[in-house]
């Protein structure tokens, strides 16, 4: 293999498990270690740049990061990073926020932008614009934004007053809001004199589920999201005493716990797929079965079963899943007799559709086959060089954080577009590479390795918490647990770093590494490599760094995949051929206009 | 901060006939300097021991005082040890060996330890073929006073400070041979692939066998001019074969060249495949080895690899026909068999 060009900063991101699965790349170890450190405004902060919504996403987040955790390779459990950035929004300091927060007024730069829809991705751009002096007018049908943060996340998992707070920190920088408008002719906004819009209209349609008895039982069979909308927003405040939930997603889960602090006592979430290959995070799945609501899968609706006009329960088929040789998944009805649920209500989440009756179709904005707008996948530019698009309006249903990640490239779009530069003169990510050494054995960073579990979130008492839809049910940490949690963290930016031409192949590091990540041996092809390594390597996600030719004719094999970045290897250098560089990754932002 | 080694291991480790991994023949973390060929050398006895499948608690190490007779407490951390007095591992070897003869012995010396103060206890050993693997780790300096030169480091070796050793070198290899060694190997702390299968063939051995590792001191002894630094051994290191230990019950399987090949049969039914790089050179030949160290020596090489086995030697108890059993496990039945015993006994002196 050729040697590994380390001065790419790349390389060292895909080191870093957490930040590189994250879509906005948070600094993940860099806010874990500040939490260890007290210092809770700060990792706020860091968050806050990154993914705008630390409050919420500490309880909501689909925490793609955690999967990623180089934990979960030497034990069951990653660090819980999702639940540690709610230590950081729990415990700041309002006062010392303000400090880095940027409220305003700023010196307007002349230029207007639109956004349609209140939600995560144009909460984003306006925060990243606003500071650059663009006026943002944003428009939501809802007398509140937030948009599927406030419609569809329940207050026991999210507090409206979290929520409240972080929208706060964005609509205070002067944005002008217009809610309770909703925007029925896109025409009408691109005629205005705004420089730019950008949609972020997510995607707003519930799937429906056309099967027999649907039309007669109307009255009692509701569309998930709708249902949560108007939980939220106070027009719901009962459901029956027999609730069956389709679907196996998130927003499943939240159908049948809501249904429960509704008078639901009998709620069900019926499922197509096996329990294993639900959508719904692990997690979600956990917290609605721990309301005593069970999950039945392989059950496929066939009928809503009414009587005289009244909804008396559903029919299902039961099936079960066979794969052919591609993986692909059949449900195969196993023959046994139709299954009758009882219910006196049914929530269909069954999935989320994109919807656009509201843009006119002679603008000269491009539809795909799917009637989705077409966008460059980079930019998130339409083929109206004026429009950007955004969040689940950009590429279908996604989650929060990834809403937030296109909203920072469409504002860096916009930007761009606005100053006359090219869209694709993008800036660079801000990166870093710092030694830690402060000593033989001693380094800026915890590298002991703790061997601790994953620490619990508490949980409010299942009493209370079911007779108050409001109530969170998740406590959070306490700051002596967020402690232990955050010291679970591996430092994966605090990266091993080789300079060839100091190693005297002494061998120490291979000898003290734990984990046999270290080799010294002859070069070859990749795969060749990873066959003669000290231990096994079977992780091909994850690469190899190979050194220049050493003086002994051989080659310095790391492999990525099972280092700790405990720094033994470089303590037991002699030459500090090893060293120890915390490597910051920060994605670039509007306003950082690159000229040339 | 870390003085600890992190608990975490890879969790794909190979396992041996015991079910274990290299794990469970790790000692505690190392305390030496950073960069010390002494740390090679306890890894690649890990390794050894993990191959053999050896069950750690049938292990005895045994070491004198030194940097080199720390080393114990890096690896095997569930084998029996005893760090003794300087100079002295071999006499309390002995005592241990014809104690219990079913445990297996290392002994860990350095250079100053075998070389200066330890001669009189090592020249014995060798000659009573005490079964035992004594590795030298032969620095070439005393490490722990601030790099000394030792009785091994060789004549006009520059110290770090820039003095020329004036003095000739004890060859602990060539002595050992004089002294009727049955098994006589030198290696090199940076060559695990060859250290690891002398470590082996070693614990095979019926009788005492010697590796002289060379393990240069990266603190005091590891700058130009100096003859046991890593750059040094690298460009002079020359070896008699390259060598593969082939465990009992295991078909040799390595391509080996027309006429280059040779098998030794260990006493245990294990074998060594040798491929000679010497042409004159025959393990089983004292004088071949001899001829082949000293020839090494005028060219100014450092000679490595197994230098002579005698794969049938006879090691203490045998010599000595003493009890075939510990004595741990001798009954009161057994060590005062009784009056009537005693007369038989005293009729024959009669």
């Amino acid at each position: 293999m050729d040697p590994t060009n380390t001065s790419d900063p790349e390389y060292f991101h895909k080191v870093v498990d957490c930040q590189y699965a994250c879509p906005a790349h948070t600094p993940v170890p860099e806010y874990i270690r500040l939490i260890a450190a007290e210092k809770y405004t700060e990792a706020y902060i860091i968050n806050w740049e990154s993914n705008v919504f630390p409050g919420v996403l500490g309880r909501t987040c689909d925490r793609p990061c955690e999967p990623a955790c180089r934990r979960t390779r030497v034990e069951d459990q990653p660090v819980a990073i999702c639940r540690l950035k709610r230590v950081a929004a729990d415990y700041r300091d309002e006062r010392q926020l303000a400090e880095y927060i940027p409220t305003g007024p700023f010196a307007p730069n002349g230029k207007k932008i639109a956004l349609i829809g209140g939600g995560p991705a144009s909460l984003t751009v306006a925060r990243d614009l606003a500071p650059l002096g663009y006026e943002i007018h944003l428009f939501d049908e809802q007398p509140a934004g937030g948009g599927m943060m406030r419609t569809q996340i329940p207050s026991f998992r999210l507090p409206i007053s979290v929520l409240d707070e972080e929208i706060g920190y964005i609509t205070n920088m002067g944005i002008h809001t217009h809610y309770n408008t909703f925007v029925s002719s896109l025409r009408s906004i691109l005629d205005k004199d705004y420089d730019a819009v950008f949609v972020g209209t997510g995607a707003p349609r519930g799937k429906n589920l056309e099967i027999p008895g649907r039309v007669e039982g109307i009255k009692n069979i509701h569309i998930g999201i709708d249902w949560l909308q108007s939980v939220a927003f106070e027009h719901t405040h009962a459901i029956g005493r027999n609730v069956i939930v389709l679907g196996g997603g998130n927003t499943a889960m939240d159908c049948c716990r809501t249904s429960r602090r509704l008078g639901g006592e009998n709620v069900r979430v019926v499922v197509r797929s096996p329990f294993t290959e639900m959508k719904a995070s692990p997690w979600e799945k956990e917290d609605a079965m721990h309301e005593d609501i069970p999950i039945i899968d392989n059950h496929v609706p066939v009928e809503f079963v009414v009587e005289n006009g009244v909804l008396k329960g559903m029919l299902f088929e039961k099936v079960r899943a066979e794969y052919d040789a591609k993986g692909r998944r059949t449900l195969v009805p196993t023959g046994e007799p139709h299954v009758f649920m009882e219910a006196d209500d049914v929530l269909i989440a069954i999935g989320q559709e994109n919807a656009f009756p509201w843009i006119e179709r002679d603008l000269g904005l491009e539809f795909d086959k799917w009637d989705m707008p077409v966008l460059n996948s980079v930019t998130f530019q339409s083929t109206v060089p004026k429009l950007f698009f955004g969040g689940d309006a950009a590429f279908g249903p996604k989650n929060i954080i990834t809403a937030v990640a296109h909203a920072h490239h469409a504002a860096i779009s916009i930007d761009l577009f606005c100053q006359g530069e090219s869209l694709m003169n993008r800036p660079n990510p801000l990166t870093n590479l710092v030694s830690q050494k402060m000593g033989i054995h001693e380094w800026s960073y915890d590298s002991v390795v703790t061997i601790d579990k994953r620490f619990i979130v508490p949980q409010a008492d299942k009493k209370e918490t079911l007779k108050n839809r409001k109530l969170e049910v998740e406590l959070g940490f306490d700051e002596a647990t967020a402690f232990r949690e955050a010291q679970r963290c591996l430092n994966c930016d605090a990266q091993t770093v080789f300079t060839a031409k100091r190693c005297i192949e002494c061998d120490a590091c291979a000898d003290v590494c734990p984990t046999a990540c270290i080799t010294f041996t002859t070069n070859g092809d990749e795969t060749d490599l990873r066959s003669r390594l000290n231990a096994p390597s079977q992780n091909l996600t994850q690469d190899l760094m190979v050194s220049e030719l050493l003086p002994t004719g051989r080659v310095m094999v790391k492999d990525e995949d099972m280092c700790l970045h405990c720094g033994l290897c470089a303590e037991r250098c002699p030459t500090a051929a090893w060293d120890m560089q915390l490597f910051s990754y920060y994605t670039a932002k509007a306003g950082i206009v690159v000229h040339g | 901060m870390s003085y600890v080694r992190p608990k975490f291991r890879h969790p794909q480790l190979p396992k041996n006939k015991l079910g274990y991994t290299t794990r469970e023949y790790e000692g505690s973390l190392s305390t030496l300097c950073a960069g010390c060929g002494h740390d090679s050398i306890s890894t690649a006895i890990v390794q050894a021991c993990f191959e053999l499948s050896l069950e750690p608690h049938r292990v005895a190490k045994l070491s004198g005082i030194g940097c080199s007779s720390k080393t114990p407490a890096y690896f095997l951390g569930q084998s029996h040890g005893f760090n003794s007095v300087h100079g002295r591992m071999p006499s309390v070897a002995t005592g241990a060996y014809l104690a219990n003869r079913d445990l297996i012995y290392i002994g860990i010396s350095g250079d100053g330890d075998t070389a200066s103060i330890g001669m009189g206890q090592f020249v014995h050993a060798v000659r009573r073929n005490l079964n035992l693997v004594y590795i030298v780790m032969n620095n070439g300096c005393y490490g722990l006073t601030k790099g000394q030169d030792s009785a091994t480091a060789d004549v006009g070796s520059k110290s770090k400070a820039g003095s020329v050793n004036p003095f000739e070198a004890i060859d602990l290899a060539g002595m050992a041979l004089e002294l009727g060694a049955t098994f006589v190997a030198q290696s090199f702390s940076g060559d695990k692939t060859q250290l690891v299968p002398l470590i082996k063939a070693a614990l095979s051995h019926n009788g005492f066998a010697l590796i002289n590792v060379i393990s240069p001191c990266v603190t005091f002894n590891n700058n130009p001019g100096s003859t046991k630094s890593y750059d040094f051994v690298r460009e002079h290191m020359d070896a008699t074969a390259t060598m593969d230990f082939v465990p009992l019950q295991s078909v040799i399987s390595a391509e080996y060249g027309e006429g280059t090949k040779t098998v030794v049969t260990m006493h245990d039914g294990s074998k060594l495949a040798l491929n000679k790089l010497e042409a004159e050179w025959d393990p089983s030949d004292r004088v071949s080895a001899v001829r082949a160290l000293y020839n090494a020596r005028l060219e100014g090489e450092v000679l490595t690899g197994l230098l002579f086995v005698d794969s049938k030697s006879t090691e203490l108890h045998d010599i000595m026909q003493t009890s075939k059993r510990p004595l741990n496990s001798l009954h009161q039945s057994e060590l005062s068999p009784g009056n009537e015993k005693l007369q038989k006994i005293n009729s024959v002196l009669r």
